[in-house]
């Protein structure tokens, strides 16, 4: 039986599938520095989108981070790593692909549907496209599988990585694989630059993106003001569905809005150690407070579908907190955007 | 949120995994932490299990009284929707919403049921066939 194991290869943990593919794609080739917060500053991770006339599962298509595989992207360009990223149209290349590359001892992050990924409960399982895993060896058969959400590494049969890495509807994988392909050494001023650079990107998608009454900090008002009106729109039971869609896209597996906020903020006080300017602190202290306001939102949400709270003022104030966490981000960013970085 | 806040509310992750979490330490810097779950996630994933549920259950009574096809209740049970379906399967929602009707499901040729029954990952003889051992 043909064996081709990474035995160097070493899975970390990280809090959401991309941020964890990227950081442990680019520690594995021996980049030391990074962490999962500074990736997902790095790349821009933290977004809000609500696409309108889209519904998803009875719920709103909303996002609270950008397209899957930018963080890694633009991770990789800001340090200046080589990377390769790949999609097929036919299974069998895709899978021939792999096996080369894993017989050159590489670690291939792949974009996958979670539909068919059997070590995820079932519970977890919708036709959610987005998801991230490395593949980092082959024994006896079976594909071995690092995904960055799970604690323990983990394998899949052929079949089934074949079945998810050609998932199909939104966000369709195309067999999508991406890795970086050369160790390079990174300057301490190659890092500042690329968290500088990560910082302008977030604060453009937040502020800047014109006629964006759905993408960033205003989106949030968008969806507010959807929430707002949803009981009398739709009645009760609708409107908890509704509510509970929001809180699944909000709270993936280890993400959602709460957590991503939660790794920003974790990511201003790492750039600190980088670039010593107060107002990351500070700034980091209210994301946190976001992040700490999107998970009231969704506790109140929560009351609402299990049929604790039903009356319109609970929804009033749902929406009200959401304004609040639009204020405070648009704020936030306004004031990353004023700080003199290089 | 405080390190010893970090939800531990068992739920769907249970026997799987635990998850990372952002949250702070004693000297209010980030680290990252493990948590086995959170109470408001697992009743938002309950709440849409049971709604997908009902969906099921539905769509079998509608077929029993025919006013249904089968392939309303596995696009249901697979938790698809009409996009998700339509790539699976390659045939357009326009049609998918014909072949829901029992008359016209019935005229179906073996090579679209087969579009379906892969999608469903059943056999074309479960779909023709569906219900057929209740009654």
């Amino acid at each position: 039986m043909e064996k081709t194991i990474n035995k160097n290869f070493q899975h970390y943990q990280a809090a959401h599938c991309e941020n964890g593919v990227t950081t442990s794609l680019l520690k594995n080739i021996g980049v030391d520095f990074i962490t999962e917060p500074l990736a997902f500053g790095i790349g821009a991770g933290l977004f809000y989108i609500h696409i309108p006339f889209v519904k998803f599962s009875g719920g709103p298509a909303v996002s609270y981070r950008s397209m899957p595989g930018t963080v890694f992207n633009r991770t990789c360009k800001a340090l200046k790593i080589p990377l390769e990223r790949k999609k097929f149209n036919k299974e069998q290349k895709a899978q021939e692909f792999l096996d080369a590359a894993l017989k050159q001892n590489i670690n291939v992050g792949c974009q996958v549907g979670v539909f068919h990924l059997n070590y995820f409960p079932k519970e977890y399982r919708f036709h959610f496209n987005g998801h991230n895993l490395i593949v980092y060896g082959k024994e006896n058969g079976q594909y071995l599988i690092s995904d960055p959400v799970m604690e323990t590494t983990t394998s899949l049969t052929p079949e089934v990585l074949n079945k998810v890495r050609f998932a199909k509807g939104m966000l369709a994988p195309k067999g999508q694989i991406y890795y970086p392909t050369k160790a390079v050494d990174i300057s301490r001023d190659t890092i500042e630059k690329a968290i500088v650079k990560g910082i302008k990107i977030n604060t453009n998608f937040m502020l800047n993106i014109p006629t964006a009454y759905i993408i960033g900090a205003k989106g949030i008002k968008y969806t507010a003001n959807r929430v707002r009106k949803l009981r009398d729109k739709v009645g009760i039971k609708q409107a908890g569905l509704y509510l509970s869609q929001i809180i699944r896209m909000q709270e993936e597996i280890g993400t959602g809005g709460g957590g991503f906020r939660y790794i920003y903020a974790a990511f201003l006080e790492q750039a600190y150690n980088y670039i010593p300017k107060d107002e990351f602190i500070s700034i980091s202290e209210e994301i946190t407070r976001s992040g700490d306001l999107w998970r009231a939102c969704a506790m109140q949400m929560a009351g609402i579908f299990k049929g604790r709270i039903t009356e319109q003022k609970h929804f009033d104030e749902i929406a009200d907190k959401m304004f609040e966490i639009s204020d405070i981000e648009e704020q936030s960013f306004r004031r990353l955007s004023k700080i003199k970085l290089k | 949120m405080d390190k010893k806040d970090i939800p531990q509310d068992k739920g769907h992750l249970k026997n799987f995994t635990r998850e990372v979490f952002y949250a702070k330490n004693d000297k209010g810097e980030y680290e990252a932490g493990l948590s086995a779950g959170w109470e408001v996630k697992n009743q938002a994933l309950d709440f849409a299990w049971k709604d997908i549920e009902e969906k099921v259950n539905q769509a079998k009574e509608d077929i029993k009284n025919g006013k249904i096809s089968p392939i309303k209740y596995y696009m249901e049970l697979n938790v698809m929707d009409f996009q998700t379906l339509a790539a699976y399967t390659g045939i357009w929602t326009f049609f998918i919403k014909r072949h829901f009707k029992p008359k016209v499901f019935k005229k179906l040729s073996d090579k679209t049921l087969a579009k379906y029954a892969s999608a469903f990952e059943i056999t074309i003889k479960e779909l023709k066939e569906f219900g057929k051992n209740d009654k």
